[in-house]
This record gives C-alpha cells, sequence and structure tokens, in this order.
C-alpha cells in the first residue's frame, strides 16, 4: 500500500500555499532575504539603525525635559532622574509665542490668529474643487489677501504696526505665501514672453531670467538691503520687509517661468495651429488651449519652486530679519538658555518638514487628479 | 467684403499701428524697450544723484588699498596688508573649494542613495526614502548650522582630539587635521607617468575600436586604461622610492601645528551642502534608470549582449541623457548655496568683498557688483560646459 493518493485530473483539491511564502515569513524572505546581497544590506542597515535610532529616541523623548525653568533646571532634572541629558524642550515651550508671532504687540496677537484662519479657509477652495459653494468662495480668497494685508498692517481703524514687529513662524508665513501668490503669474508672463514672437520682447525675458538664475538668493537680498535706496529718488525709503517680498517675489518667478516654458515646449505644435485654425486670438488660444495643458504638466515643477521659495525664506536671517530661526538664535542670548542651538535647530526643522512635505503631497494629489490620460 | 478691403487699404496708420497684426508686434516691442529705458534711466540717474549727495564715486580704486582685515582660510599667499582685490581672489578660490568639492561628493552620495532607493530589499528602500525626504523638507540654510553646531559643540577641543587611523587623523571642534603631503622633487617623474597614461588611454580607445570594427575583437578597453593611469603612475611612485614625506599634525600647546587643516567652518559647509544636493541627486538618478524601459534590458539580452555589457552600451547612456541636464542644474545649485557660507563665517566670496571689504569701505555699488559679475560667471561657464556635454549625449533625431 502506498500512501500516495492519486486524484483524477481536475480533481486535486486546493491546498494552502507553502508557509513559508505567505504572511510575514513569505514577506521578509522575499524583501529582505531573498539573496546574499540582500542578507548583507540588511543586516548593515539593520546595525546602522540600531547605532542611530536609540540615541536619537532618548535625546527627542525618553531624557529630554519638558518643563523648566532655565537650562540649569533642565540638567537637574535630568540628573535627579538619573538621565543623560537630552533635549531641553522647557526652552521652546516657554518661547513658543515668540517663535509664533515675533515681536508682534501682545495686545494685537489676534490679528495674527485671525490672519491665519483667513488664510486657510482662503486656502481650501483654491486647493480642493470638490468644496460646496466653490464659485463664492473662491471671491473670499481673492479678497483675503488684501483683508490680511489690512490685518497685520493696520492702519484705517487698527492700531498700525511696523513690519520690523514682525518675525517668527508668522513672517515665514508672510513671505512664503506673497511669494508663492507673486510669483506665478510673473512666471506666466515671463514664460510666455520668452516664448514670444518679437525679438525685443524676448530678450528682455531671457536677460531677465537668466540673471536672477546666475545668482544666488542672498547676494539679491544683500543687494534689496544695502543698494535699493540708491536707486530710489532721493529722500524715499522704503520698507526693508517689502524689498525683500518682491525679491524674493522676482527670483521665484523666474524659476517658475524655466518651469512653464519646459511645460510650453512639450505642448504639441499642432495644438497652436489648431487653434488658430479656429480663429482664436492670441490670448484665447493660450488662455483655453495651451495654458492649461501646459500648467497641468508642469505642476510637479511649479510646487517643487514653490517648496524652495518656502525653505529660502530662512535666508532672511542674513539681512537682520527674526524669522523662527532668528528668533530663536536671538532668545539664546537670555542667559539662562545659553547653548540649546540644537533645540532650535529641531523644531524649526520639523516645523519646516510638515509644511513641505505636505506641499509636495498635494502636488501628488493634483497630478493623479489631473491625470486624464489612459 | 469690398467694405473691407477699403478699409484694410485705406486705414489710418495711427490704427494699423494698434490692429494690424504685424504693426502692432512692432508696436509693443518699441514701447517695451522704451519703457526699459526709461527704467534704466531712473535708476541711474537716481543712483548718480545719491552718490553725489552724499559724496561718493563710483570707482574700483579702492580694489588696491590695504585690506586690514584677516582671512581664516587662505590657500594663496594673503595678510591684513593685502589689498581688496586678493582678498576678493582668495574668496573666490574657497567659493570654488567648496563647490568642487561638494560637487564630487554629493555626485558620489547622490548615485549611492539613488541606487539603493531602487533597491529591492525593502529596509534599505525604506531608510533611504525617509533620509530623502527629511533632507529635501528642511532649508539648506537649517542644515549648514546643525551641521556646524555638531562639529563645534560635540566634537572635543584639540586636547582630547578624537584620534582616528593611528594619530594621522584628528578630529577636533577647531577643525580635522589631516598628515600633509611633502613632495620631493622625484614626484615629477609619477605626475610624468600619469599624462602618459591617459595619452596612452585616448590612443588605445581609438586603437580597439578600429579593430573592433575590422575584425570584431574586443579588447578589455576599461582594464587595459585603468591599468595605464592608475597602475603605472603607482609603479613609478614606488620605483622612484616614495617621494613623498608625511608631515603629521603634532599637538603644541592649546591646538595642533603642522599638517594639513579643514576648518570647521569649511567641513560644515561641505558636508550640509553635499548632504543635501545629494538627496536631489539621488531623486535623479533614480527617475533616470526607472525612465529606461525593461524592454531595453530584454533586447539587448536577446541579441545575446552580456549583462556587463548591457550595463555600459544600452542603459547607462540612455540614464544618462535624462539624468544630465537637471544634475547640471543641481551643480549650479550647489555654486550658488556655498553662499551661505555666511552663516558660520566660511569666508568665501560674498563673506570677503561683500561682506567686511563692503563694510569697510562703505563701496556697496561696486562690491555688489563684482559679486554679482562673479556668480554670473560661474553659471554661465557651468550652464555652458553642461549645454556642450548634453548636447553631445543628445538622441540625434530625424
Amino acid at each position: 500500500m502506498s500512501t500516495e493518493q492519486s486524484y483524477a485530473p481536475g480533481e486535486h483539491p486546493d491546498m494552502a500555499p507553502p508557509s513559508t511564502e505567505v504572511g510575514i515569513i513569505g514577506w521578509v524572505r522575499h524583501n529582505l532575504f531573498s539573496s546574499t546581497t540582500n542578507i548583507v544590506i540588511t543586516v548593515l542597515t539593520m546595525y546602522f539603525l540600531y547605532i542611530i535610532i536609540p540615541p536619537m529616541l532618548n535625546w527627542l523623548f525618553l531624557d529630554a525635559v519638558f518643563v523648566a525653568d532655565s537650562r540649569d533646571d533642565c540638567r537637574a532634572i535630568a540628573r535627579a532622574a538619573g538621565e543623560e541629558l537630552g533635549a531641553c524642550w522647557a526652552f521652546i515651550g516657554k518661547r513658543f509665542e515668540i517663535f509664533v508671532y515675533g515681536f508682534y504687540p501682545v495686545e494685537e496677537r489676534w490679528r495674527v490668529n485671525i490672519s491665519f484662519i483667513m488664510m486657510l479657509a482662503a486656502l481650501v477652495p483654491v486647493l480642493f474643487d470638490n468644496v460646496p459653494y466653490r464659485k463664492h468662495a473662491l471671491w473670499f480668497s481673492l479678497i483675503a489677501p488684501f483683508v490680511i494685508g489690512w490685518l497685520l498692517i493696520g492702519g484705517m481703524g487698527l492700531t498700525p504696526v511696523s513690519t520690523d514687529k514682525f518675525g517668527g513662524f508668522m513672517l515665514t508665513l508672510t513671505i512664503g505665501v506673497t511669494g508663492i501668490v507673486g510669483s506665478l503669474p510673473i512666471g506666466i508672463a515671463l514664460a510666455l514672453g520668452r516664448q514670444s514672437h518679437m525679438p525685443a520682447l524676448r530678450m528682455v525675458c531671457v536677460a531677465f531670467i537668466e540673471f536672477i538664475r546666475g545668482v544666488p538668493l542672498i547676494t539679491l537680498l544683500f543687494v534689496a538691503s544695502t543698494m535699493l535706496n540708491y536707486f530710489l529718488p532721493p529722500g524715499t525709503t522704503f520698507d526693508l520687509l517689502l524689498r525683500v517680498l518682491i525679491m524674493v517675489t522676482l527670483f521665484s518667478s523666474a524659476y517658475i517661468a524655466e518651469v512653464i516654458r519646459g511645460g510650453l515646449q512639450a505642448i504639441p505644435k499642432g495644438q497652436i495651429e489648431a487653434a488658430d485654425s479656429m480663429g482664436l486670438k492670441y490670448w484665447q488660444s493660450m488662455r483655453l488651449i495651451i495654458l492649461p495643458q501646459a500648467l497641468k504638466i508642469s505642476i510637479p515643477g511649479i510646487v517643487n519652486t514653490f517648496i524652495g521659495l518656502y525653505k529660502d525664506t530662512t535666508l532672511v536671517i542674513i539681512i537682520g530679519l527674526f524669522d523662527p530661526l532668528g528668533m530663536g538664535r536671538a532668545s539664546l542670548a537670555d542667559t539662562k538658555w545659553q547653548g540649546l542651538s540644537t533645540e532650535i535647530y529641531v523644531f524649526v526643522a520639523i516645523f519646516f518638514f510638515v509644511s513641505c512635505f505636505s506641499m509636495a503631497r498635494y502636488s501628488l494629489y493634483l497630478e493623479k487628479k489631473l491625470h486624464t490620460g489612459h | 467684403m469690398a467694405a473691407e478691403t477699403s478699409s484694410s487699404s485705406n486705414p489710418s496708420l495711427f490704427y494699423r499701428l494698434f490692429f494690424d497684426k504685424e504693426l502692432r508686434s512692432v508696436t509693443i516691442q518699441v514701447i517695451t524697450m522704451a519703457l526699459i529705458l526709461a527704467f534704466f534711466f531712473f535708476i541711474v540717474n537716481n543712483a548718480v544723484t545719491n552718490l553725489e549727495t552724499i559724496g561718493k564715486g563710483y570707482s574700483f580704486n579702492f580694489l588696491w588699498d590695504a585690506s586690514n582685515y584677516d582671512i581664516n582660510q587662505t590657500l594663496i599667499e594673503y595678510d591684513s596688508r593685502s589689498p581688496h582685490w586678493r582678498a576678493a581672489i582668495v574668496g573666490i578660490i574657497n567659493t570654488l573649494l567648496v563647490a568642487v568639492a561638494g560637487i564630487i561628493l554629493s555626485t558620489i552620495v547622490g548615485f549611492l542613495l539613488g541606487v539603493l532607493r531602487l533597491s529591492s530589499n525593502w529596509l534599505i528602500n525604506r531608510v533611504v526614502y525617509v533620509y530623502i525626504e527629511y533632507v529635501r523638507n528642511v532649508p539648506v540654510l537649517l542644515h549648514i548650522l546643525l551641521v556646524h553646531g555638531i562639529v563645534v559643540n560635540t566634537l572635543p577641543i584639540p586636547k582630547n582630539a578624537l584620534m582616528a587611523l593611528d594619530g594621522s587623523l584628528f578630529l577636533t571642534n577647531r577643525g580635522f587635521y589631516l598628515p600633509k603631503p611633502l613632495f620631493e622633487p622625484a614626484m615629477w617623474a609619477v605626475l610624468i607617468a600619469f599624462i602618459i597614461g591617459i595619452a596612452f588611454t585616448i590612443w588605445f580607445k581609438g586603437y580597439a575600436r578600429k579593430i573592433q570594427d575590422e575584425t570584431g575583437k574586443i579588447y578589455p578597453v576599461l582594464l587595459i586604461s585603468l591599468g595605464a593611469i592608475i597602475l603605472f603612475p603607482v609603479v613609478v611612485f614606488f620605483l622612484a622610492g616614495v617621494p613623498v614625506n608625511l608631515e603629521y599634525p603634532e599637538l603644541k600647546g592649546f591646538n595642533f601645528k603642522g599638517g594639513l587643516v579643514l576648518r570647521p567652518e569649511f567641513v560644515a559647509l561641505w558636508i550640509a551642502l553635499s548632504l543635501y544636493t545629494a538627496a536631489f541627486i539621488a531623486e535623479i538618478v533614480r527617475a533616470g534608470i526607472q525612465a529606461i524601459s525593461h524592454g531595453q534590458t530584454e533586447a539587448a539580452f536577446a541579441l545575446g549582449i552580456k549583462p556587463s555589457r548591457t550595463m555600459q552600451l544600452v542603459i547607462i547612456p540612455q540614464a544618462l541623457r535624462v539624468i544630465i541636464p537637471p544634475l547640471s542644474s543641481q551643480y549650479l545649485n550647489i555654486t550658488k548655496n556655498s553662499s551661505l557660507a555666511i552663516a558660520i563665517g566660511y569666508m568665501d566670496i560674498v563673506a570677503t568683498i561683500g561682506g567686511i571689504s563692503l563694510n569697510q569701505t562703505g563701496r556697496e555699488m561696486e562690491c555688489m557688483t563684482i559679486v554679482l559679475a562673479i556668480y554670473l560667471a560661474f553659471s554661465l561657464m557651468i550652464s555652458a560646459f553642461m549645454n556642450w556635454y548634453n548636447k553631445r549625449k543628445k538622441l540625434v533625431e530625424r
């Protein structure tokens, strides 16, 4: 008697796959230990993580002190608990308002809060097209920047606040959002100018774009802070923040222009010819045929430029404006908190990571939504 | 119809300037140029008036005055009695030094990360992804300050220096100390051997191609070239009796003397810029490799081409075509981002002529003109070179 069974064709019962091929074991075998090289890589990476992760977790959370009155206090608390000295987050906690509002007067801070909420509310209909009453909401988005500007600067019934009081995350958002809103239309105009058939117009656009792209932003900010007054009629002075806003906007518009030019060049010539043969005028064919297609393929590049602009707002500390990094470094002058620069850098890094990463994710979402091909 | 013909044959010139398609473009261009010229006239006029009011001229004569300040990292001879133009040169060299060093390191790390990002190993793939996303979404200035903080705050003072490689490398918060090679005259022989190696390689490549075209025989070009360029000079180096002495850094008093020193500002800027740019390069490399369809590899295998030759002849040339244009703009970025040196006190062009010289002489216009002109020259040179290279590698189409 043999133990082997025989089945008629087609009668074999379905068997479960071998346990080494499915579930966690199968996944590990396929993704981590599939070949000798893979085994070596996996082991090395695990060792590397073992070296890096525990000290990082210790510093960030386990040994960190969250409530204290000074750096020595932090140290004493850590010693009392028998721990090594980790991060002293108490510093960030105590200075949190300064990080957010800068030097903005305490009694006027509600204006910043309202501006922030208005900004978020204005962004929603722009970013997502399935919100109810979007058409009406977009009018709100159009008016919001002016209202926010009035709220922040004051005047006309509100106490005026000078722009050198702006600081912290509020300053970052002011520069970042103004740059983003301003540079897109200027960038589109420059890109169209560069593609134009009129040589003089094209030359001007090319010269502007290549000049801006050829020099670092920091030198342009230096020009704005040291030299700009020479170029204005004698006796006029010009707000430093406004100068920075103009420079940042112009700077990123040159990069936007190049991204959009790439998009424009990718549109087949037949599209323009078709628009011409339909009798559309230049602006009509641009608005209805060319730009919608060109902008769609440029979205990843445009968002990348925006992320770059947003990150570049940190450079303003070099010409003496106080963004979160600047506020943090200024707070270090307080003898109670000296030497805590790493905490500040990590805190600001988290803020930038969250904002930039969400922008990148949004661009992925938009790309997927607008992908109308096969 | 008749009305239309008559109106187009008999319009006033003024009407045609705005409504005739051809003439309108001339009008627009003339107006643009006029506006731009007016704008330049306006700002130049203002600048002249303003400069006159405060009694400053516009002249570059100050460049020949003594600079009266010291620079902590100089590759050429320089002291506080040297003129401002020499300070500018020192700054340019420092900018170039960190840019070139950064380009080399970021390319190596970036290609490595890009390949690892495509690895089928889930763990390394995720780790590299997290690293790339962290680095790309945090400002480069923050990276520079963070690395500088780590170098200055956590490394020990020279007395307790971290020692590596048997006392030839010391890591301290005053910088990294390496042995300095001192060359003897016989080193010339090695240099000549190196040049001969390169010349031989160029000739041999042509010769091997000719033989392959004629007979189909393939020489191991890469191996022989490497032998000629690397092995030959090394052999000459040893035959000449190792014509190099190493000067080791020694602790004297509070700091190390002798040896080669990499200052902490340079180290921080170099590492931060390289790691930041490497994350972008990794994404470019990944996109470039992914852009090559799998069919290319399969087709090459079907033709019986070996995997190594497939990589060399089919995949890499096509991937490079996708990679090079964005890579060149990353090289430009690293050069421009090196201007952030000023935040940690590395004396590059912005910190010397655009910083201390500017503050000492009060000549904002002239100093900024020099700085802007130098960066423009760098950028135009890099992009010209990259365009030339790109054109060589471009797909020749109909």
